[in-house]
């Protein structure tokens, strides 16, 4: 039996977390960019709402909710074929962001969706009747109202896919999942399983604190 | 000015229609106070809506100084909308931006003024209704007559001649509403501002009020000057919400009435005839004696009024009749 620790190589362990880092960053940039726009969609033409379009909406919910009960592991599968279409790869950080982003955009433009919905009525009424183009109702008044639920929508999104991009080292992603599979579980080096996790775990306290910190910053109720 | 043509507004639910508001005709002169008051569903803020089209027409025409507001294209009615201001019982403050934002925001949607402009206005606003030392704060920090203070200074940025009011006063104590009142009747004086608000409370007509309509279900049941609607309501909804507002009990009026002899009437004095001392001229003049039954004096907008039910007893009844009515004193004989 080994001395605990022996099987680290710290090298190692810290290209992994960059990598892991770069598919987070990565990931959730397109996501962000992607799911916003998609989340004011599924707003904007929701039940009751500006621009109800009900078989619109419809479809629109269906194919969110489609994306979002495929199991990630499936989507890391099937996006192969199209990820080589966008990157040149499936391998590495570039082939892992698109199945990423296909996985968390659904998921956050649902949460970017329910943090406007809480912004009140009246603002919107508000702002109408200030003589506001819908350009101007959203840029002006919706988006700053759900700031701080958009803001906590993002934290959660980067924590799911935290626990992505570990899941995206089965296929050849890279990261600290990756060498969690590879050392620890297949090779059964516990140390190197262990030290990943606790990377993880620290990832993530990092990113829950200060979203959290965002929202109370930006919360003026 | 806004007038109303043939205005109707009904609402498909399923397979039903309903009706919001029944056809109807309306006219706001430029520069009044005019209050709707109505039970909460009678459409009063269905109507309010209709002027700055929040809410569409099912049919009719609404003119805003001439122009044919249905008519309106996309673009048009943003640009018309600029020139009305807005007021809310929730103030509709945005949480996300600070008091001078808030106000500065019709201004930066309007894109005509830099910024600079922009800033100067939003400190002569802020200085009008007295919130100079807030602008920095967010809405959350301030009471509720403070934010509606905001909400009135927002509305004004663009310098509107027509001021809609949904309820403005309703989720204020009274003091505060008294100061909200009186914030809007002096702006309505400097400015020449014409306001239409709506609201369930009497009392709000009575004291900044010029014109009055009463909405029953979505009709129009009574209207007209405010002192006439409030002395002497006709329909049973106005008569209601007048008892209401003054805390009268008809059938304490009823049984009182029984247990007095003579003729029993009811004096309204308006303007100067409040100040003058008739009651006592004329009795002493006619030998009639007189019991107050019941009374109320207070101001209608700026005119004093006071209503007064009397058992007259002896003397010359008919003659005291005719000397109060001489002196622009509105009689009516309740029993003869």
């Amino acid at each position: 039996m080994n001395p605990f620790l022996s099987n680290i190589d710290w090298y190692d362990i810290w290209m992994a977390t960059l990598d892991t880092l770069m598919m987070l960053g990565g990931s959730l940039f397109f996501t962000v960019l992607l799911g916003l726009p998609l989340g004011v969609l599924l707003f904007l033409t929701g039940p009751k709402q500006m621009y109800e379009q009900k078989g619109f909406y419809a479809l629109l919910s269906l194919a969110v909710n489609a994306l979002r009960s495929l199991p990630f592991i499936i989507l890391l599968i099937v996006m192969i074929p199209l990820t080589l279409m966008i990157t040149g790869t499936s391998l590495g950080v570039a082939g892992a962001i698109p199945p990423l982003v296909a996985g968390a955009t659904p998921f956050f433009a649902r949460l970017v969706e329910t943090a406007l919905r809480e912004v009140d009525k009246g603002i919107i009424e508000a702002t109408q009747a200030m003589g506001a183009s819908t350009q101007q109702i959203i840029l002006n008044a919706l988006l700053p109202e759900a700031r701080p639920g958009i803001i906590a929508a993002i934290t959660v999104t980067a924590i799911t896919l935290v626990s992505y991009t570990a899941m995206a080292g089965v296929v050849g992603a890279g990261g600290l999942g990756d060498l969690a599979i590879r050392y620890g579980y297949q090779r059964f080096q516990t140390d190197v399983m262990v030290v990943t996790v606790v990377l993880l775990l620290v990832l993530v306290q990092i990113l829950q604190s200060l979203g959290d910190r965002l929202v109370v910053h930006y919360s003026r109720k | 000015m806004i007038e109303f043509q043939r205005v109707h507004k009904a609402y498909k639910v399923g397979e039903r229609e309903i009706t919001a508001l029944e056809p109807c005709d309306l006219r706001i002169e430029q520069g009044q106070i005019f209050g709707l008051i109505g039970h909460s569903g009678a459409g009063k803020s269905t109507l309010l809506r209709l002027i700055n089209r929040l809410e569409e027409p099912s049919a009719g025409r609404i003119l805003v100084d001439g122009e044919d507001v249905t008519a309106l294209s996309p673009k048009g009615l943003r640009q018309f909308r600029q020139k009305l201001g807005m007021i809310f019982q929730h103030f509709n403050l945005l949480s996300s931006k600070t008091v001078a934002d808030n106000v500065a925001m019709p201004l930066k949607l309007a894109g005509k003024l830099s910024v600079k402009e922009i800033n100067a206005r939003v400190a002569m606003l802020l200085e009008r209704v007295g919130l100079s030392d807030h602008a920095s704060k967010y809405p959350a920090q301030l009471s509720g007559g403070q934010k509606q203070r905001v909400g009135i200074a927002r509305a004004l940025a663009t310098s509107p001649k027509i001021l809609l009011c949904d309820e403005a006063t309703s989720a204020l104590d009274p003091q505060t509403t008294a100061q909200v009142l009186q914030l809007l009747n002096e702006l309505n004086k400097e400015l020449n501002l014409t306001i239409v608000l709506i609201t369930h409370e009497m009392d709000v007509i009575r004291r900044i009020c010029d014109q009055v309509a009463v909405l029953d279900a979505g009709k129009l049941v009574e209207r007209g000057k405010v002192a006439d609607v409030f002395l002497h309501p006709k329909h049973p909804t106005t008569q209601r919400f007048v008892y209401e507002a003054e805390q009268l009990d008809e059938n304490e009026l009823e049984s009182d009435f029984n247990r007095v002899t003579g003729l029993i009437v009811r004096l309204t004095f308006k303007g100067e005839a409040t100040y003058a001392p008739l009651l006592g001229q004329v009795a002493r003049e006619t030998g009639v004696d007189y019991s107050i039954l019941g009374g109320r004096i207070d101001h209608i907008r700026d005119t004093p009024y006071g209503q007064l039910t009397l058992s007259l007893v002896g003397g010359d009844a008919q003659a005291a009749i005719a000397q109060l009515k001489n002196a622009q004193v509105t009689v009516e004989v309740l029993r003869g």
